[in-house]
C-alpha cells in the first residue's frame, strides 16, 4: 500500500490538485451547511462548556476532558447494549418515536452519569492531590495531558481484557436507533431527525447551564471562586467543594453531548474518538473566550458552522484547518476571544 | 443556612439522578428482539480480474497443491521460517499467515512420518527496526532453508538485502509495495499482485464489465488512498466525474458534505480508496442520503470489520483485493485446526508453504536447492496460480473481486 504521490516525489502537486476554492459550493449549499454546522456547533459547545468551566475556576486547561467525552459515549452504548438489551448490529432499530425518546433518554443520563463521575474521580486522583501540595501550573497542564493519554490506552488495551466485546482498536458495532431521516425543508435545505435532536437537546442543556451558573447559589459560588478564590473561601465558599461540583457539571454535559455525537456518528465509538472533537471544543471555548460560559456556548456554535463552510469551499480534507485558522485570525484580532472576559467578571 | 440547603437540595438531586439512571436502565433490560437483526452478511469472492478489468476463469479440473504429498517422503530435519508481526497492533495479519503455514506443515507431517518440517516463527512486529534485528537469526539458523515473510512492505524493504545475500528464499505473502521486486534481490517473491496492479484493474472493472458511467472517486488522503485513487482516476479517464472527485480525511466520521457532493452528481457508482474504519460511515451516511449506486472500494476497506460496522448499508459493495479467497477443503480444515475463519492472507500463507514443503519432499533440502526450486516453480495453489518472473512477481497478477452480501 503506497502513495503514488509520494514515491514519484510529486506529493506537491497532489497537494494542490487536491484544493478547491468553490464558492459556487457555499453558496448553493448555504443553508444546508448552515443546517448540519449547527448540529456539530451543539455539540462543540456543550463539550466546551467543561474547558472553560475549569479554566475558570482553576485556571486549568484540563486536556483531558476529550477522554471524559469519550468515556461517555462508551457508557452511552454500554447502556444501550448490556441493560436496554440491544444488539449491536450496525442497523437502526424502528421502536416508534415515544420508545426511542425513552431510550435514548435513560442512555444519556447513563452517558452522563459515567462522565460525571469520571470527571470527578479525575479531579480526585489526578488534581486535587497536586493541589495540595501547590503544585505549579504546568505540573498540573502535563499531568492534563497524561491522564488524556491514560485514558485513551486503558480503553484501548484494559478495558477489553475487563469487559469483552469493548475498546480495543476497532470503533464498537453501532447500535442505531434513530436513523437519519429527512422532517422538513428549510430555505430548500432538509432538517434531518437527528439534528434537531442534536440541536434541541444541546439548547435545553446550555439554557439550564446558563441559568445554573447565572442564576443559583451554587453558580455564584463558581463564580466567586473563578473572580478571587482567597476571597471567596474568606466569604465561606468551600473552593474544594466548588471544584468538585464544576468537574461534574463539565461532565455531565459531556456525557450529554457524547450520546448526541453518538446519533450523529454511530462508527464514532472508539478510544481515540473524543481526541479530536476534544481539540476542537477547546478551540470553541478559546475563540469564544475561555472562562466565559456564553462565550463557549457561542464559540462552539461559530467553529461549527464555520468550519462547514470553509470544507464546502476548500474541500472535506480542509475542515480542521479551516477551523483552526479562524480560531487564529480571531484571536489576532480578539486576543482574549470573541466575547473576551472571564467567568468571574461576567455578569455577577 | 441556604447555603446549606441548597447544597442538600444539590445533593439530594443529583442522587436521585443516579438512582432513577440507574433504575431507569435496570427496568428496561428485557432484550429487544423487534427491530434490527444482526445482519449474516459477508464478504464473498466473486471472480477473478486481470488488469484489464476481465474476468479471468480458474482452469477447470487444476486441483491446487496439497501440502499432505504422497505420504512416502523422506527428508532430514529442517524448518521452514516465518517472519511478521505476531505481537503488537497489526498482529492480527500476521497470525493469519503463520496459521496458514502451519496447517500446511502439519498436513504434511501428520501424512509423512519420514519427512518432519518444523516451522519456526519470527516476530517482527511489522516493524522494520525489529525485523532487521531478527533477520540474522534467521539467516545464522542452520536448519532453515525457506522464509515465509516478511509481512509488510516497510519491513521487507529493510531486509531484503540480508537474505538476498545468504542466499535464503522470503517469499512474502503479503507485501504489496511495487517498488520491492525494483530491488534486484534474487530471492524475493511475492504470493500476490502489488499495489500497482489493484488501482488498473477494479477501474477497468467498473468501467469495461459493469459498465458504469459515470465514478465518482473518494480518497482518504493517505498515502495508500492516494495512490490507489489516482491510479483508479487515470485508469478510468473520462468515467472519474471531475465534479466529485472528493479528499476526505482519515479519522473523519462525518461525511455530509461528500454525500452531497455525490448526490449532486448521482454516479453508478462510487470508490472509494482507503480503510474500513472511515468506508463504514461513508457508506452508511450515503444509504442514509438516498445514494443507490455501488459502494466500491479495495483491500483497505476488505475486512469483516467493515461490515461490522455498516450492516445493511454495506450490503452490494464490491471490494477488490489482491488476496485470494479461502475455499473449500482449506477453509474447512483451517476452522478445525484454528477455531476461527481463514483472514486475509491465510490463503497466501498456505499455499507457499505448500510449496515449500513439495519442494523439500523431493529432495531439495539445502538453501540454494530450495532457491532454485520456487524460482522455477509452476503450479496451481488454492489462492491462484503461482510462477514468478525473475523479479520475484507472479507471472499472472490478477485481482480478486468479492461483494458483501
Amino acid at each position: 500500500m503506497i502513495s503514488q504521490c509520494v514515491d514519484h516525489g510529486a506529493q506537491y502537486a497532489c497537494l494542490a490538485a487536491n484544493i478547491n476554492f468553490n464558492l459556487d459550493g457555499l453558496r448553493n449549499g448555504f443553508w444546508q451547511l448552515t443546517i448540519d454546522g449547527l448540529s456539530w456547533g451543539a455539540i462543540y459547545a456543550l463539550v466546551a462548556v467543561g474547558y472553560t468551566l475549569v479554566f475558570g475556576v482553576l485556571r486549568l486547561i484540563n486536556f483531558a476532558h476529550s477522554e471524559i467525552f469519550m468515556l461517555g459515549m462508551f457508557g452511552a452504548y454500554f447502556c444501550l447494549d448490556v441493560i436496554l438489551g440491544f444488539t449491536p448490529s450496525g442497523n437502526d432499530y424502528e421502536k416508534g418515536v415515544a420508545l426511542t425518546v425513552l431510550y435514548l433518554g435513560i442512555a444519556m443520563l447513563f452517558a452522563m452519569l459515567v462522565s460525571g463521575s469520571a470527571a470527578v474521580g479525575l479531579e480526585f486522583i489526578a488534581y486535587r492531590p497536586l493541589r495540595k501540595r501547590g503544585a505549579r501550573s504546568l505540573t498540573f497542564l502535563i499531568t492534563a495531558i497524561g491522564m488524556s493519554f491514560v485514558l485513551q490506552e486503558f480503553v484501548h488495551f484494559v478495558l477489553p481484557k475487563l469487559l469483552p466485546g469493548y475498546g480495543g482498536s476497532n470503533a464498537q458495532q453501532p447500535i442505531i436507533l434513530m436513523q437519519p431521516k429527512t422532517q422538513f425543508t428549510i430555505f430548500g435545505a432538509t432538517v434531518s431527525n437527528v439534528t434537531l435532536v442534536i440541536v434541541a437537546s444541546a439548547l435545553v442543556f446550555a439554557l439550564l447551564t446558563d441559568m445554573a451558573i447565572n442564576r443559583t447559589k451554587f453558580g455564584r459560588g463558581i463564580r466567586a471562586v473563578a473572580q478571587d478564590p482567597t476571597t471567596a473561601t474568606l466569604m465561606g465558599v468551600s473552593r474544594e467543594r466548588i471544584i468538585m461540583t464544576t468537574f461534574l457539571l463539565g461532565g455531565l454535559l459531556a456525557g450529554a453531548a457524547a450520546l448526541l455525537y453518538t446519533l450523529k456518528v454511530p462508527q464514532g465509538i472508539i478510544y481515540s474518538g473524543g481526541f479530536l472533537l476534544g481539540i476542537k471544543a477547546f478551540s470553541a471555548a478559546v475563540l469564544g473566550g475561555i472562562g466565559n460560559l456564553r462565550g463557549a456556548l457561542l464559540g462552539g456554535l461559530l467553529l461549527g458552522i464555520m468550519e462547514n463552510y470553509g470544507q464546502a469551499v476548500f474541500g472535506t480534507q480542509w475542515r480542521d484547518v479551516v477551523a483552526f485558522v479562524l480560531l487564529v485570525l480571531v484571536l489576532l484580532i480578539r486576543p482574549t476571544g470573541i466575547l473576551g472576559e472571564s467567568l468571574g467578571k461576567a455578569r455577577a | 443556612m441556604r447555603g446549606r440547603v441548597a447544597r442538600k437540595a444539590f445533593a439530594i438531586g443529583s442522587a436521585s439522578l443516579v438512582v432513577l439512571g440507574i433504575a431507569g436502565c435496570q427496568q428496561q433490560s428485557e432484550p429487544s428482539e423487534d427491530g434490527a437483526a444482526p445482519t449474516d452478511l459477508k464478504i464473498v469472492e466473486q471472480v477473478q480480474i486481470d488488469e484489464n478489468g476481465t474476468e479471468v476463469k480458474p482452469p477447470e479440473g487444476v486441483t491446487p497443491l496439497n501440502p499432505a504429498g504422497d505420504g512416502k517422503a523422506q527428508c532430514p530435519p529442517v524448518s521452514i521460517a516465518m517472519a511478521g508481526a505476531l505481537n503488537g497492533p497489526d498482529a492480527a495479519l500476521g497470525i493469519n499467515i503463520k496459521n496458514g503455514i502451519q496447517l500446511a506443515v502439519d498436513q504434511h507431517n501428520d501424512n509423512n512420518p519420514g519427512c518432519q518440517v518444523q516451522l519456526k516463527t519470527f516476530d517482527t512486529e511489522g516493524d522494520p527496526q525489529k525485523a532487521t534485528q531478527v533477520a540474522p537469526q534467521i539467516i545464522n539458523d542452520a536448519f532453515t532453508i525457506g522464509l515465509i515473510g516478511p509481512a509488510f512492505s516497510g519491513e521487507t524493504n529493510a531486509t531484503g538485502d540480508v537474505f538476498n545475500q545468504a542466499g535464503l528464499v522470503a517469499a512474502t505473502a503479503s507485501a504489496t509495495n511495487v517498488t520491492l521486486s525494483e530491488k534486484g534481490w534474487k530471492t524475493f517473491f511475492r504470493g500476490l499482485a502489488n499495489d500497482g496492479v489493484q488501482g488498473p484493474s477494479v477501474a477497468n472493472y467498473l468501467k469495461n464489465t459493469l459498465n458504469h458511467k459515470k465514478v465518482c472517486v473518494v480518497d482518504d488522503s493517505t498515502d495508500y488512498g492516494l495512490g490507489l485513487a489516482q491510479a483508479v482516476r487515470e485508469t478510468l479517464g473520462p468515467v472519474a466525474d471531475s465534479a466529485c472527485n472528493i479528499s476526505v480525511k482519515k479519522g473523519d466520521k462525518d461525511f455530509s458534505a461528500a454525500v452531497t457532493q455525490i448526490k449532486g452528481a448521482s454516479p453508478d457508482s462510487v470508490f472509494f480508496a482507503g480503510y474500513y474504519a472511515e468506508a463504514a460511515p461513508l457508506v452508511q451516511q450515503l444509504k442514509d442520503g438516498g445514494f443507490e449506486g455501488t459502494f466500491v472500494s479495495a483491500d483497505g476497506t476488505k475486512d469483516p470489520e467493515f461490515v461490522k460496522q455498516a450492516g445493511e448499508a454495506s450490503a452490494g459493495a464490491v471490494l477488490a483485493c489482491p488476496c485470494g479467497p479461502a475455499t473449500g477443503a482449506f477453509a474447512e480444515e483451517y476452522k478445525k485446526a484454528f477455531n476461527q475463519e481463514p483472514g486475509t492472507y491465510s490463503v497466501e500463507g498456505y499455499d507457499l508453504g505448500a510449496i515449500m514443503l513439495k519442494g523439500i519432499d523431493s529432495g531439495k533440502i539445502t538453501r540454494p536447492d530450495l532457491l532454485e526450486f520456487v524460482r522455477t516453480y509452476d503450479g496451481q495453489g488454492v489462492g491462484r496460480k503461482y510462477q514468478w518472473t525473475p523479479t520475484g512477481e507472479l507471472t499472472t497478477t490478477l485481482i480478486w473481486i468479492y461483494k458483501v452480501q
